[in-house]
């Protein structure tokens, strides 16, 4: 009962956070120092054009009048805005590069995941001795090298002196799984090593407290033994920090994703939102920054709710109280 | 890279710095540490670079003047950049781009977001809630996103890169703030101040805010390290400032493409950007270490 009040209170949240994304996004066009029909259809456009492109965005109307119209095109057309450069759709031009981000995202948080479990649990289990010294410190260094500069460095060192994985070169997961695998190696990582830095710390971190709790010496004396105690008592109720701390991290990680793909040369989203920028497809740039924008704060929203609903002491937390 | 948690503080060099743990038992017995004074000296040294870029006797950093990609020698102590521009000027010159967009942006984070943050802190109720929905937006979007849709539609110059980080700090440093304001606005000399019959805006400027810059500080040079982070991503995405004006993050992007016969043209300024970064972060880390409350042995 409690949990379905607490979701119910975090939807109605959710709504004016969702409205104020999407009037942000589309003010994004008032910024445009000038007309935005001209700057869109470019210094070649004819007045003819203009004119067309100036009622189809109902640049005469007031601005409320013209957020409503947009928001009507956007959600019950979803008419994310037109490319005028590659004369495609915003929806179908994400449509086709959404796959290459979303794999780029989950592989590199697998990698993340994989690497930042087993050395949070060695470390804290023997907090202070050199193997978690080393794995600290090594941690804080890939959490203070920036994005770009650990993907110049991995290409340098990966692909360029030893030749064991291609910088550039995609080919979709489809086509040929392998051959997508090796050029993803690189890209997932960069994003990957960054991100296995904020979980092994937080996870070591939550990992000491729990192992000082109580029922941690509770259950040893009982005689279990320390690695069934490591993982079923000390780090299922760490995992849930986990959970959070990764909700917070996607939005690294779509930061992270522009540069990957521009490094690595990734036909993904944000190659997308990049090379509309360079073009000044601004209908292209508005729809993308909209839909990962609401993207970001559903998935939030779903992780939040999944801690709710996963997390005992949360679930009763009423019940106690 | 660009998330400028309030979280990320909390898990910080305190426990990854040898040494820590018999700081923990002593929080004051030690002093700074070899670490922070060389971290210490070189931020010194990169602000006096950039301060002084015209004055010292540098080759102009903008145009041509000799064989591209040269390596180092003793005219050209860093070599030359694929279109035969002095390496070192073009660092030297980067760091004042880096420089001002961490500070000023910072600066202005801390104007808007410190003062939103006071009053969120200082009045708990309706108007607290607001400001925290505010920056609730804010931190929906993902942070290198707003900060590239700003430039794209402003413009991309110096003043909108400051404006478009210094935005994407607000919610950071607004939440920092309040959290602190709220603790020490229920301590016992606000209760005091009130008593005497203070005003609101007295407490807050003179009870609270003194209070709430020490820890301020620290953060704030932990911010001005993810700022430094922000401009050379966004002109690493040739998305700052503009050509031939050189950048620490432009340069690293011009010698992606020379890694295999110059790799020094991508790597010299990938070092001095990871190296600044670094040494804002760990004094930032080890000044918080120090006067956090929590560790002062009350």
């Amino acid at each position: 009962m409690t949990a379905l009040r607490t979701i119910g209170r975090k939807f109605l949240y959710l709504l004016p956070v969702l409205f104020a994304v999407t009037v942000l996004s589309f003010l994004l066009l008032q910024l445009l120092p000038g007309d935005p029909a001209v700057l869109i259809l470019g210094p070649s456009a004819t007045a003819a054009a203009v004119a067309v492109l100036h009622h189809q965005l109902g640049l005469d109307r007031p601005l409320w009048a013209q957020y409503l119209h947009w928001l009507d095109r956007v959600c019950l057309h979803a008419d994310l805005g037109f490319s005028y450069q590659n004369h495609q759709t915003t929806l179908s031009a994400l449509r086709e590069r959404m796959p290459v981000t979303l794999e780029l995202i989950i592989l590199s948080q697998i990698i993340a995941f994989a690497i930042a479990v087993p050395f949070a649990l060695l470390s804290a289990t023997r907090p202070n001795k050199w193997f978690d010294r080393l794995t600290t410190t090594g941690s804080f260094g890939f959490l203070a090298v920036p994005d770009f500069i650990l993907g110049v460095l991995l290409v340098f060192i990966f692909a360029v002196k030893f030749h064991l994985f291609p910088a550039t070169g995609y080919t979709p997961l489809t086509a040929n799984p392998l051959q997508n695998l090796r050029a993803m190696v690189l890209p997932c990582f960069t994003l990957g090593l960054g991100s296995q830095a904020v979980y092994l710390r937080l996870l070591r971190a939550d990992l000491i407290a729990t192992l000082q709790q109580d029922y941690i010496t509770m259950a040893k004396a009982k005689g279990l033994s320390s690695r069934y105690v490591l993982l079923r008592h000390a780090f299922r109720p760490s995992s849930f920090s986990l959970v959070t701390v990764s909700g917070l991290e996607i939005g690294r990680l779509i930061g992270g994703t522009f540069i990957v793909e521009i490094i690595y040369a990734l036909p993904g989203v944000g190659s997308l939102a990049i090379q509309s920028i360079y073009t000044k497809d601004y209908l292209v740039v508005q729809g993308t920054v909209l839909v990962i924008a609401v993207g970001y704060v559903l998935i939030n929203f779903f992780i939040d709710l999944l801690y709710t609903v996963l997390d005992p002491r949360i679930r009763h937390a009423g019940a106690i109280a | 890279m660009l998330e400028l948690s309030p979280e990320l503080p909390a898990l910080s060099v305190a426990t990854a710095a040898p040494g820590a743990a018999a700081d923990e038992d002593t929080p004051r017995a030690r002093g700074y540490g070899v670490l922070f004074w060389l971290s210490v000296a070189w931020i010194a040294l990169v602000i006096l670079a950039a301060i002084l870029a015209s004055v010292l006797p540098l080759k102009n950093p903008d145009t041509p003047l000799a064989i591209p990609r040269m390596g180092p020698s003793l005219h050209y102590p860093l070599g030359t950049d694929d279109l035969g521009r002095d390496t070192l000027s073009r660092i030297v010159y980067g760091a004042r781009v880096s420089m001002i967009v961490g500070f000023t942006s910072i600066a202005f984070g801390l104007i808007v977001g410190g003062t939103l943050g006071l009053i969120a802190g200082y009045y708990k109720g309706r108007i607290g809630r607001l400001i925290m929905g505010f920056t609730d937006v804010l931190l929906a979007f993902p942070a290198l996103v707003l900060a590239l849709a700003i430039i794209t539609f402003l413009g991309q110059s110096l003043r909108n890169v400051v404006i478009a980080i210094g935005i994407l700090s607000i919610a950071p440093i607004a939440r920092f703030i309040r959290a602190s304001t709220l603790t020490f606005s229920e301590r016992e000399f606000v209760l005091a101040a009130r008593a005497l019959g203070a005003k609101d805006f007295r407490i807050i400027t003179r009870e609270i805010l003194p209070n709430v810059a020490v820890p301020t500080l620290s953060f704030g040079l932990v911010a001005v390290a993810v700022a430094i982070v922000a401009e050379g991503g966004l002109a690493f995405l040739g998305l700052s400032v503009r050509p031939p004006t050189p950048s620490w993050g432009g340069m690293i992007n011009e010698g992606r493409t020379f890694l295999s016969h110059s790799p020094e043209i991508s790597l010299i300024p990938a070092a001095v950007l990871f190296v600044t970064v670094l040494a804002f972060n760990f004094v930032g880390d080890s000044l918080r270490a120090r006067f956090d409350p929590r560790r002062g042995g009350l």
